[in-house]
């Protein structure tokens, strides 16, 4: 199982640039109108300086009288050139901003939705700031580049191959002592490329961890100024903050030096072909009139040449950000979705089964060895055991947030890799031992558990669950912010509001991860017996420290090392002894007074 | 959700200039010197492009015209404008190097300056701050808003380096003629009304997009943050939606602008050129009323498309400005942002084992919201224990969060020793006091750096409280024990061994005062009086003053003294065995477990 994110390393700038064509074909669309625009805004830049100069040199230079008729009409070409470019120019650019701006928009939906389809483990693994990095800044880069970079490229190449064709009409020899004097150029630019590449790789990356360096003391604000650590946080922020900008200014001098090689081969190209025109002039082969041409016919080849490596090299930073974002799409989603080809479990009571199932986690030891389970429907478990068993690895393994290393989880006698998602998240459901909420209303949250609830369907769901106080406790009711995380609202009350949003999903399964661990007894023992009532119909699975639950359920799965050591109803392990008979007896001993 | 949205957007054009050049004028006060090495690569480089022309001037008329006349190579000539034409080549290729590093490096300094101060100020300002703030958007602040508002300095020294290209350009205009130098310098209001037209239409636009960039990375955030959740309840696709609404928000303002910004482009370019039409327009007439040279028409409208360029590239710039306005405004409200913490100057010596917590009055109520606390008080001798005793919300955590002072009271003062916490040097607190809180947070580190954060601790000691906490077992079957790193927020440990970490960082402390908010659910509860006996020290020598917020009996039963908390009040203190007798609220509360008789529901409310 692979629990990082595809760098994309392995992917050239061709292939990244094909590729994230491919994610985005808004880009596409209406390309060779935009193409044909840039044409001719690019005809009209060259025709309006030779129609410009054409007036002046002709017109008035003309043998003492102005020319008018002539420039009446050159000043008319060349007027109308402008205007034709301008407007040229602005289609062109607006359909780029269109194109780009929506395939990019598509490009980062399509990431974001691949985050959530990727398993648990590679979520968790990778930083959240890095997350955000990529369906952020990372595609920002793409659009200036795609904008102002990627047309200006094709375009050079064309003017290059323009010059070319017009220099070669002029002297085959001399174009060909250009083309020698830009060689080296054109072949370091390889060189330069994948240099600049691997910088801007660093860059973005960098952009990542900084982002995640930032966002850490924000989230855990409150431990930062408890154990006043703000001095070693902001050092730990400051050195991702400084290699940031060394990786940054590493890579703008990689590009500053690359460009400025194209001046130098300019300065080579112009000296060659002064010097080589000299010689073929002594040998008659070319006038000095021509050499002066040719050297005049050399800039409008240097500037497209110049203008084509600056944004080779710009590019680099962008094709870094495509990269990094193609990169997401690219990392495979191990828990695959089944998806229509899949088996629909059927409404009703799940029956649990476990066949010889072990995990382990990336690069660990198994946490889980060979795990038989057979529960039947309408049984309510409870599954005990010390911290770090694996009780929460085994609550994931039945809801298919991770799947075993070996060994099935079934449902009803259904593999659950063969279950569709919408099926199973339909059936089964799971409160996390974490309640996180939205930053939102408690109704908004509410909601996530059923999307057309009424009102009326939370007040009812909280009523069942003998939370109907507590709702009315609130000032604003349902309208109740919750706060980023859900931190507005007390632990104890951000487990009740998840406990609702899981009632009102109606799951036939409900997993529950010490869904009421930070509730106060009073209110658990209430909540537990509404549980009770509740769960008639369905299968429950509760994870709990406080046995109360464990008395209660109808059987009772002991957890210990990673092995399922022993099950029953309460009172029969509690003869037994055992693991249970101790975690029982430590928990009458904290419950009595010492 | 967006609770810090701009109310700047209808700022005015000229004011968008301003504020732009403005905003520069910080950037180079800041980094005076490397702005001036890429200003002067960037004159280099104008300086060369010139001497370019004069070195094929040089050459046609030393040595190819010549060679052509004489039919003779001479060698030396042929040298000479190799060493010339390299010679400038190289040095202009030096110029461009100096500019654009320098512009680079100068970027880079910059974004580093602010995005410190901005995370500086993070640090400093207070939790009812960050409570209003989501953490994607003060992401966005610190990345994409100082981004943008450093991004004119780019193209800033070659804007810079060509203006004196200009001045040049224009003064010989003067020279030349003047009236047709008139109708050419034209050109100058034309692209400033241009350019104001464009900052009026622009700055709203960039001042959504940067909010709206905020925003998606505000919902990324958030949601990635509660992945699982989403997963669960299988709603991926909302979220999708979501997020896309934002996307797409943000796509059309971006379309928006760069429509306008397709539009100003060409006009910059095309205006130099119109200049150039009336120049000819003019000069024309005047050379046929015999006022002007042919030649001066020709001077004139070729000094005007050289500078052309310079135009563009100031063009460059200001169009730079919208964005960057709106991102230094963005980012100055955060640095803007008051509300830290005052602190005094007291430093209390570490003296006797326990500190003595004084809680004198106390009221507390969040911004919006209804009184929580009102007159609590009570006191925790040194060396004693107390229990916290509460229902669910009745603001058990809120007190903990007063105590070790994140927030401050609206009313009345908690004392440790006998001084006022806000009294206290910054820091002081935390030498003499740790909180163990809720829900354990636990940084991107090790599990050494999680414990000592960054205090010079011992791994004997580390070891130690690790083995208190009851924490050792599994760090020491860790792939690399204390040197292995735990992921974001350790999500590679299970939630009680996150909680024993997060023990074990306070144990490590020796605290005179620990506060432990219900921090020991997934603690066994032996290992809970070993920790509670440990800093209690032994018996005829005082230990650590100890406050915990609990609701299992054994471990209130190690209390000397019990506070009950009920409706934001102090209902009942005294010791546990008073409480049960006197409180039947406190009774019920602690003994659900106990008993499970329907009926004694009813007897008392929460
Ligand atoms: N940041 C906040 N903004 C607004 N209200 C808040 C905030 N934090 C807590 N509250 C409210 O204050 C009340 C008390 O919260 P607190 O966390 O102190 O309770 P508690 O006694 O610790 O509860 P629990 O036992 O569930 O942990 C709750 O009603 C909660 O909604
Ligand atoms: N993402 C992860 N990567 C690596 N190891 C993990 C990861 N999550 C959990 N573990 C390890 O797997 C083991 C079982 O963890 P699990 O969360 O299932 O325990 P648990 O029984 O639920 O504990 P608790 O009662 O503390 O919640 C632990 O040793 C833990 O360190
Ligand atoms: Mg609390």
């Amino acid at each position: 199982m692979s629990t990082t994110l595809d760098t994309g390393e392995e992917i050239g700038a061709w292939q990244t640039i094909r590729r994230g064509i491919e994610f985005s074909p808004e880009l596409r669309e209406g390309i060779g109108g935009t193409f044909a625009f840039a044409v001719l805004s690019t005809l009209g830049r060259v025709v309006v300086p030779i129609a410009v100069q054409q007036t002046l040199d002709r017109g008035l230079g003309a043998a003492g009288e102005p020319d008018l008729s002539f420039m009446g009409w050159m000043a008319t070409l060349a007027g109308a050139a402008i205007l034709v470019t301008a407007v040229a120019s602005y289609f062109m650019t607006a359909r780029l901003f269109t194109a780009a701006e929506r395939g990019l928009a598509t490009l980062r939906i399509k990431a974001f939705r691949h985050v959530h389809d990727l398993p648990l483990l590679t979520q968790n693994t990778e930083r959240r700031g890095a997350l955000v990095s990529r369906v952020t800044s990372d595609v920002d880069q793409v659009s200036q580049f795609l904008i102002f970079g990627g047309l200006i490229a094709v375009v050079s190449v064309g003017q290059i191959a323009i010059a070319t064709v017009v220099m070669l009409f002029y002297s085959w020899q001399l174009t060909l002592v250009v083309w020698i004097c830009f060689l080296p150029l054109f072949l370091s630019l390889r060189y330069f490329q994948r240099k600049l590449s691997a910088a801007y790789g660093i860059v973005r990356q960098q952009v990542g961890v900084m982002l995640s360096a930032i966002s850490e003391p924000v989230v855990g604000a409150a431990t930062v100024r408890s154990y006043a650590i703000e001095d070693r946080t902001q050092e730990r922020i400051d050195g991702a903050i400084d290699r940031y900008k060394q990786a940054s200014t590493k890579a703008q001098g990689l590009t500053a030096f690359s460009f400025s090689l194209g001046g130098v081969s300019a300065g080579l190209a112009n000296a060659g072909v002064l010097i080589f025109g000299v010689l073929l002039g002594v040998d008659g082969t070319i006038t000095a009139g021509e050499v002066l041409a040719f050297a005049f016919l050399v800039t409008l080849f240097v500037g497209p040449v110049q203008m084509g490596t600056q944004v080779l090299t710009d590019a680099q930073n962008a094709i870094a950000g495509w990269r990094r974002v193609i990169g997401i799409l690219d990392t495979p989603a191990d828990v695959v979705d089944p998806g229509a080809a899949g088996e629909v479990l059927p409404k009703g009571a799940v029956a649990i089964r476990f066949e010889d199932v072990t995990f382990a986690y990336p690069g660990g030891r198994p946490v889980l060895h060979d795990v038989d389970l057979d529960i039947a429907p309408n049984t309510r478990v409870a599954v005990v055991g010390e911290t770090g068993s694996g009780k929460t690895t085994l609550a994931k393994l039945l809801t298919r947030l991770m799947d075993p290393t070996s060994g099935v989880v079934r449902l009803d006698g259904v593999d659950l890799r063969t279950v569709p998602f919408s099926s199973l998240r339909d059936r089964v459901v799971m409160v996390p031992q974490e309640g996180f909420l939205f930053d939102s209303t408690l109704r908004a949250n509410a909601l996530y558990g059923k999307l057309d609830a009424t009102d009326e369907d939370i007040v009812a769901a909280a009523t069942e669950l003998g939370l109907a106080d507590w709702l009315d406790t609130l000032p604003r009711g349902l309208d109740t912010p919750v706060g980023q995380r859900g931190e507005s609202l007390s632990a104890g009350e951000r487990q009740l509001a998840a406990l609702i949003r899981a009632h009102l999903a109606d799951p036939d399964l409900l997993v529950l991860d010490e869904a009421t661990s930070a509730v106060d007894p009073a209110l658990e023992m209430r909540i537990g017996r509404a549980l009770e009532r509740l769960t008639r119909g369905r299968t429950s699975v509760t994870i709990a420290h406080r046995m109360s639950t464990a008395e209660n359920a109808d059987e009772v799965v002991v957890v210990d090392k990673g092995r399922i050591v022993q099950r029953g109803p309460h009172a029969a392990l509690l003869v037994e002894g055992g693991v249970y008979g101790r975690l029982h007896a430590s928990w009458i001993a904290q419950q009595s007074l010492l | 959700m967006s609770r810090t949205r701009d109310r700047s957007s209808s700022v005015s054009a000229g004011s968008t200039l301003r504020d732009g050049f403005a905003v520069l004028g910080v950037a180079i006060r800041r980094e005076p010197w490397i702005f001036t090495v890429s200003t002067l690569g960037s004159l280099l480089f104008g300086a060369l492009t010139v001497a370019d022309a004069w070195v094929l001037g040089w050459s046609t008329d030393h040595v190819v015209l010549p060679a052509f006349e004489t039919g003779e190579v001479g060698w030396g000539g042929l040298v000479a404008v190799l060493a010339l034409f390299l010679g400038v080549a190289i040095l202009r290729a030096v110029g461009i190097v100096a500019r654009r590093l320098g512009a680079g490096v100068m970027q880079y300094r910059m974004q580093a300056h602010y995005r410190r101060d901005v995370t500086r100020q993070y640090l400093r300002l207070p939790m009812s701050w960050h409570q209003k703030h989501p953490t994607g958007q003060l992401l966005s602040n610190a990345n994409a808003d100082v981004e943008a508002a450093w991004a004119p300095i780019a193209p800033l020294p070659m804007a810079v380096g060509t203006v004196a290209m200009m001045v040049i350009a224009v003064l010989q205009m003067l020279l030349t003629d003047l009236v047709m130098a008139l109708v050419g310098l034209l050109v100058f209001p034309a692209v400033i009304l241009a350019n104001l037209v464009f900052q009026r239409l622009q700055s709203p636009l960039m001042t959504r997009a940067q909010a709206l960039r905020a925003e998606v990375s505000e919902v990324a955030h958030e949601s990635f943050d509660g992945a699982q959740v989403v997963k669960t309840l299988g709603r991926e696709q909302e979220e999708t939606e979501r997020f896309a609404r934002k996307a797409h928000q943000l796509r059309d303002t971006n379309i928006k602008a760069g429509h306008v910004r397709a539009f100003f482009d060409p006009a910059l370019e095309a205006l130099p050129n119109l200049g150039v039409l009336a120049v000819l327009a003019v000069g024309v007439q005047r050379v046929l009323h015999g006022q002007a040279d042919p030649g001066d028409v020709v001077t004139i409208g070729y000094l005007l498309t050289i500078v052309a360029f310079p135009i563009r590239s100031l063009g460059w710039l200001l169009g730079e400005f919208p964005r960057s306005v709106v991102g230094f405004r963005r980012v100055s409200a955060v640095l803007a942002a008051t509300g830290e913490m005052q602190y005094g100057a007291a430093a209390p010596e570490r003296g006797r084992p326990g500190a003595l917590l004084e809680v004198d009055d106390l009221a507390y109520r969040y911004d919006d919201g209804p009184p929580l606390l009102e007159g609590v008080t009570f006191d925790a001798e040194p060396g004693r224990t107390v229990a916290v005793v509460g229902a669910t919300a009745s603001g058990k955590s809120t007190l903990t969060s007063l105590l070790v002072r994140l927030v401050d009271p609206r009313d009345g003062a908690v004392r440790l020793d006998g001084t006022d916490l806000r009294a206290l040097a910054p820091g002081a607190l935390a030498a003499h006091v740790a909180l163990v809180p809720q829900q354990a947070f636990l940084f991107d580190d090790t599990v050494r750096g999680n414990v000592a954060l960054g205090a010079d601790v011992p791994d004997e000691d580390v070891w130690a409280a690790l083995r208190t906490a009851q924490a050792d077992g599994f760090v020491a079957a860790l792939p690399d024990g204390l040197d292995t790193r735990l992921g974001e927020r350790g999500t590679s440990l299970s939630g009680g061994q996150r909680q024993r970490l997060s023990l074990a960082r306070a144990l490590v402390r020796r605290p005179r005062l620990l506060i432990m908010d219900d921090a020991t659910s997934a603690v066994d509860p032996e290992v809970e009086a070993r920790i509670l006996a440990a800093l209690r020290g032994t018996p005829g020598q005082e230990g650590s003053t100890v406050l915990v917020v609990a609701y299992r009996k054994a471990t209130i039963a190690l209390a000397d003294q019990v506070v009950y908390l009920r409706d934001g009040r102090v209902a009942d203190q005294g010791t546990h065995a008073e409480l049960l007798d006197r409180s039947p609220g406190y009774a019920h509360l602690v003994n659900a477990y106990e008993v499970e008789h329907p009926d004694e529901q009813a007897e008392v409310s929460r």
